[in-house]
């Protein structure tokens, strides 16, 4: 059973619909014991990083995803919270990752959405990617390059596109939007 | 590097696939779903859904539409077609749509772009524009193009993004149908004058067409229905097309 945490600033829907076309069951939950037993959670995100941080503190949810000891993807917003903090809302992170979320200086257009390409990849997550597939992007903020960074891309300026430390993984893309590629990524974490 | 991205517009009528000749005169190009699937195996970028019949007659786009087509793809996509409040926006965005569009709505009560993206985020709202070139000027038109607004393309759309459009979706009414290419003034007046991407719109009808606009304007996305549906130009070739151009594409 894959958990798909529930809260305020999920695009639940699209990340259930394709865990499932991979043959796996999911539950949306914000339940402690649900997301505990699960074999793998998914920190999906799509929203504002200070009301969606609110949320979760308001519930006791931080503390939880902090103590999870099976494998976490947070994808968009839910990688952005993993982090230290957050400029959107100047509002403090979970700190898994050690990094800090900045917003993108405006010299391109922003958001930076669209399909783009890596300028590396390593690691488990990235299991038959190369630096040539394109992801599906739409973000403000970014999570400047640290020693967890596992993907980079290229907009505006060099930024984590991939994060992993221990049993967290994240991604900056959406998965769940980016077509082939995006499966092959979803399916590594899924074989983990 | 960011792509540029080609767009298939699926026009919905009853829970069909239609699409106009300049807005009128339907001719039925088949199952969205199944047209949608194809557009994805063959590598469109984001695909868009316009109930074409929701202003004129009053008709919600249907969510259970948009539910299984969310359920079938895994690619982005925005559906458009009588949003006119911001409870028709979450209900659509609840049925697993990334992003909606709003057109003649937005027009008579700007206010709704600002209530959708500070709910959503800009990068959900989509602001369609339909544009005709009238006197020497590019004017907005609404409901279908069927009502003269009188507002000017530029001014609108500079308006549209300070108040929280995300994205614009310009659609030459003089091109659109037409197979004689984009309209590339107008679009390369709004890529300039906008700090957000702009989908081009109308009169696709060749694969230079695509590369001109991506050269001659700063349009991140070109949106085109008739030519993809009767397979006039697939979207493989094109893409190959425009990358011997050295134009930034995802092959």
């Amino acid at each position: 059973m894959i958990a798909i945490l529930k809260y305020n600033a999920g695009n639940t829907t699209s990340v259930a619909n394709a865990v499932k076309s991979l043959g796996y069951t999911t539950i949306l939950s914000d339940d402690v014991s649900i997301l505990q037993s699960a074999e793998k959670v998914i920190f999906p995100g799509v929203g504002q990083a200070r009301s969606a941080m609110n949320y979760l503190h308001e519930r006791n949810l931080d503390t939880v995803i902090k103590s999870l000891n099976q494998p976490v993807l947070g994808i968009c917003l839910g990688m952005q919270l993993l982090c230290e903090s957050s400029e959107e809302g100047d509002t403090d992170g979970l700190g898994i990752f050690k990094t800090k979320v900045l917003k993108l200086p405006p010299k391109n257009l922003i958001p930076h959405m669209g399909w783009n390409n890596f300028t590396s990849v390593k690691g488990n997550l990235f299991r038959n990617i190369s630096i040539e597939n394109d992801c599906y992007f739409v973000h403000s903020y970014y999570a400047a390059l640290c020693s967890d960074t596992v993907a980079t891309t290229d907009y505006i300026l060099p930024f984590s596109a991939a994060l992993q430390k221990d049993n967290f993984y994240a991604t900056q893309f959406h998965p769940e939007k980016s077509a082939n590629a995006g499966m092959q990524i979803l399916k590594n974490f899924l074989e983990l | 590097m960011l792509k540029k991205r080609i767009v298939p517009c699926l026009d919905i009528k009853d829970g069909r696939t239609v699409k106009g000749i300049n807005f009128e005169s339907i001719r039925d190009a088949g199952d969205p779903i199944e047209l949608a699937q194809r557009y994805v195996l063959e590598g469109a970028d984001e695909l868009v859904f316009l109930d074409i019949s929701a202003t004129l007659e009053k008709r919600k786009t249907l969510s259970e539409l948009v539910t299984r087509i969310a359920a079938q793809i895994n690619i982005p996509f925005t559906v458009g077609g009588g949003i006119n409040s911001l409870e028709d926006a979450k209900t659509i965005i609840n049925a697993g749509a990334d992003k909606i569009s709003i057109n003649s709505s937005a027009i008579l009560d700007p206010e709704l772009i600002t209530k959708i993206a500070h709910e959503f985020g800009n990068q959900c709202v989509v602001l369609a524009i339909d544009t005709k070139f009238v006197n020497d000027q590019w004017m907005v038109f609404r409901s279908g193009g069927k009502i003269a607004t009188g507002i000017g393309a530029v001014d609108w759309a500079k308006k549209s993004v300070s108040l929280g459009a995300g994205e614009i979706l310009l659609t030459s009414m003089n091109n659109d149908g037409t197979k004689s290419g984009f309209a590339l003034d107008i679009t390369q007046q709004i890529s300039e004058h906008v700090s957000v991407p702009v989908i081009a719109s109308g009169g696709a009808g060749t694969m230079q067409h695509f590369a001109d606009v991506f050269k001659q304007t700063k349009a991140t996305g070109a949106l085109a229905a008739s030519v993809f549906h009767y397979e006039q130009i697939s979207i493989p070739s094109l893409k190959q097309f425009l990358k011997e151009q050295n134009i930034d594409i995802r092959l």
